[in-house]
């Protein structure tokens, strides 16, 4: 739709608007489209699937440990506890899926924040921000989210937190360097010169000029934020109440040899569903940087 | 220039101890019984001697000051649950880890450069692809799934290697031996931890040697008659490593991250599973002292990088 009627709608004559630049760009590329598609089935599954398909998750269907393919009733086989795979998996996208896009919000803000601070003041404010962005980075992400999360709760709340309060320095790097890069161009200067305030300038003038290179991160940041997620509950630390694929993982984890559906079925899951969020994000970025095209 | 980072160090080592100090008080209850660690069966005596040793009933800088001052003589305070001092707990785990993470890394890197180069000859070629999928698995994996599915393959249909510890303890026969028994044990999980890493910098080598080979001085180089085979690996190689090391210098926090998976999975008998098992135990103490000693090595290698940097590129000796 947006291939050719722009060229002749517009204003200017033959210039095309960046977004639909981009998506025709990403239109192309297989790669990406296919984890759209990816990522589409999986939400659909993930939203539609329970109402088809509504055995609970924790309900105990058939003998535990049963093998995928012997019994109708589990086609997917059972846990150590003699509860429905396939329910597992169809259930528990919902609260994974959740926990990765609140976390990667919660990323986003927190790195836009200090990166856009750090990058458009400069001196004081970007030494103290820069310095404090560094301390975060020595801290082993996951270790400190396991602590944060053993010391406080483990509910999904908390647990969202933990992951963005440990994952943002990258993005907080990016928006930096994006912003120390605007800040100098003369477009900037221009709004300056006609009495934009700062708040104009940092909201208005350089941010939507910053986002290409942020949105990319920040999809990248969902599929961390699930991996990430699935890390803490591999070990136990996910929220007990709340049927999810990383619970799924957490608690078939004693039993990897005896049931090795019940652990590798849910982080298969995990694994399309990071992969799909890669592939966008890949697409986006070959479709925001023409320059990278050739590669 | 390596005094200023040295000091820099050090102020990072009290921010992390600051935190620590922060988080046992902002943590809900009372700070002596997250010392003490809840499955600690802490009596009122413990406590009340924990009160007593921390300064608990002053004021909050105060028991900073008292809290640095017994962190920095090396008091990381005591585990009840494994009956020892966190430091010498930690202490007995932290070699294993650091086997387990030089090992990867030096996988990581090694391969990684190699299949980047590679790649960069022929940027469309079979191996170019291998990377691009290799990042991409590498990248969107769960690590721990990664292992397990090696385990199950490597371990368990094909008995190739062991499935977890680091030793085998029935085993006889002299250093040698023993040496390659965990060398043999280090395989699986070195490999693990390593792909995710050799994903990302053999996509990285790939890219800034395409970038470098691009450049004038190549052009040079060929124009004069290098031979194909020293532009590559003397002439490009050496500007396009750069980026990898700085690289897996900022990524030291995420290696270490990923061991304490890795281990979890392969029962590795390192500060990851440690940390581990002591959050099972609701262990506070031990769990705060990893947090730290963790930290201290990613903050040592980062000193490490700076001074490989150093050595890989001579612009910045001069500079200082």
């Amino acid at each position: 739709m947006a291939d050719t009627s722009n060229l002749h709608g517009n204003d200017l004559p033959g210039a095309e608007h960046p977004i639909a630049e981009a998506w025709r760009m990403f239109r192309r590329n297989y790669a990406a489209m296919f984890g759209l598609l990816l990522l589409s089935v999986l939400v659909v599954v993930t939203l539609i699937g329970p109402l088809v398909y509504n055995v609970d998750p924790f309900e105990i269907v058939w003998a535990p440990l049963t093998p995928p393919g012997e019994e109708a009733t589990a086609p997917l086989g059972t846990d150590y506890l003699g509860r429905d795979i396939l329910a597992g998996l169809i259930h528990g996208g919902i609260a994974t899926l959740a926990v990765g896009l609140a976390a990667a919000l919660i990323t986003v803000t927190i790195g836009l924040t200090v990166g856009a601070l750090a990058g458009f003041y400069l001196g004081v404010v970007d030494d103290i921000l820069m310095r404090f962005t560094e301390f975060f980075q020595v801290l082993p992400a996951l270790m400190f989210a396991m602590v944060l999360v053993t010391l406080f709760s483990s509910s999904l709340v908390v647990v969202a937190i933990a992951i963005g309060v440990v994952s943002w320095p990258p993005t907080a790097r990016l928006a930096r360097a994006e912003f120390l890069r605007i800040r100098n161009l003369e477009y900037v200067a221009a709004a300056r010169s006609v009495g934009a305030k700062n708040r104009r300038i940092i909201w208005r003038v350089i941010l939507p000029n910053a986002l290409p290179p942020l949105i990319v991160s920040a999809t990248l940041t969902i599929g961390t934020a699930i991996l990430f997620e699935a890390g803490l509950s591999f070990l136990g630390l996910s929220d007990p109440n709340t049927y999810s694929w990383g619970y799924m993982i957490g608690s078939g984890r004693d039993n990897i040899l005896d049931a090795w559906w019940a652990v590798t079925l849910p982080g298969g899951m995990i694994f399309i569903t990071v992969l799909a969020v890669s592939l966008i994000g890949d697409g986006l970025n070959d479709a925001f940087n023409p320059k990278l095209r050739e590669r | 220039m390596l005094t200023r980072r040295l000091i820099y160090a050090a102020i990072l080592i009290f921010a992390v101890l600051i935190l620590n100090f922060l988080l046992i008080h902002l943590a809900p209850g009372d700070p002596a019984e997250v010392i003490a660690g809840e499955m600690g069966g802490a009596t009122e005596e413990v406590m009340a001697s924990i009160r007593k040793s921390y300064g608990l009933d002053r004021p909050l800088h105060e028991q900073l000051g008292v809290y640095l001052g017994k962190t920095l003589q090396g008091d990381f305070g005591q585990s009840f649950f494994y009956n020892a001092s966190v430091t010498s707990l930690v202490l007995d785990r932290i070699g294993p880890t650091l086997l387990l993470v030089t090992a990867a890394l030096l996988f990581a890197i090694g391969m990684g450069t190699l299949l980047g180069v590679i790649a960069s000859r022929n940027p469309r070629g079979i191996v170019s692809n291998v990377v691009t999928v290799l990042s991409l698995i590498g990248y969107s994996a769960p690590i721990f799934w990664t292992g397990i599915m090696l385990i199950i393959l490597l371990a368990w249909v094909f008995p190739i290697f062991p499935i977890s510890n680091m030793r085998d303890i029935t085993l006889q026969g002299g250093t040698f031996t023993h040496i390659l028994d965990v060398a043999h044990h280090l395989v699986l999980p070195a490999f693990t931890l390593g792909i995710v890493f050799l994903a990302q910098y053999s996509r990285l080598t790939r890219a800034s040697m395409l970038e470098v080979l691009g450049s004038d001085y190549i052009r040079t180089a060929r124009a004069k008659g290098v031979p194909e085979r020293t532009v590559f690996g003397k002439h490009a190689l050496r500007n396009a490593i750069l980026p990898v090391v700085t690289i897996a210098g900022l990524q030291f926090g995420s290696i270490v991250s990923g061991a304490v998976l890795v281990e979890t999975v392969f029962n590795w008998p390192g500060l990851g599973t440690l940390a581990f098992q002591s959050i099972l135990a609701r262990d506070y103490p031990t769990v705060l002292g990893i947090l730290f000693f963790s930290s201290l090595i990613v903050i040592i290698m980062n000193i490490v990088t700076d001074i490989l940097y150093r050595i890989v590129d001579p612009r910045i000796r001069t500079s200082d």
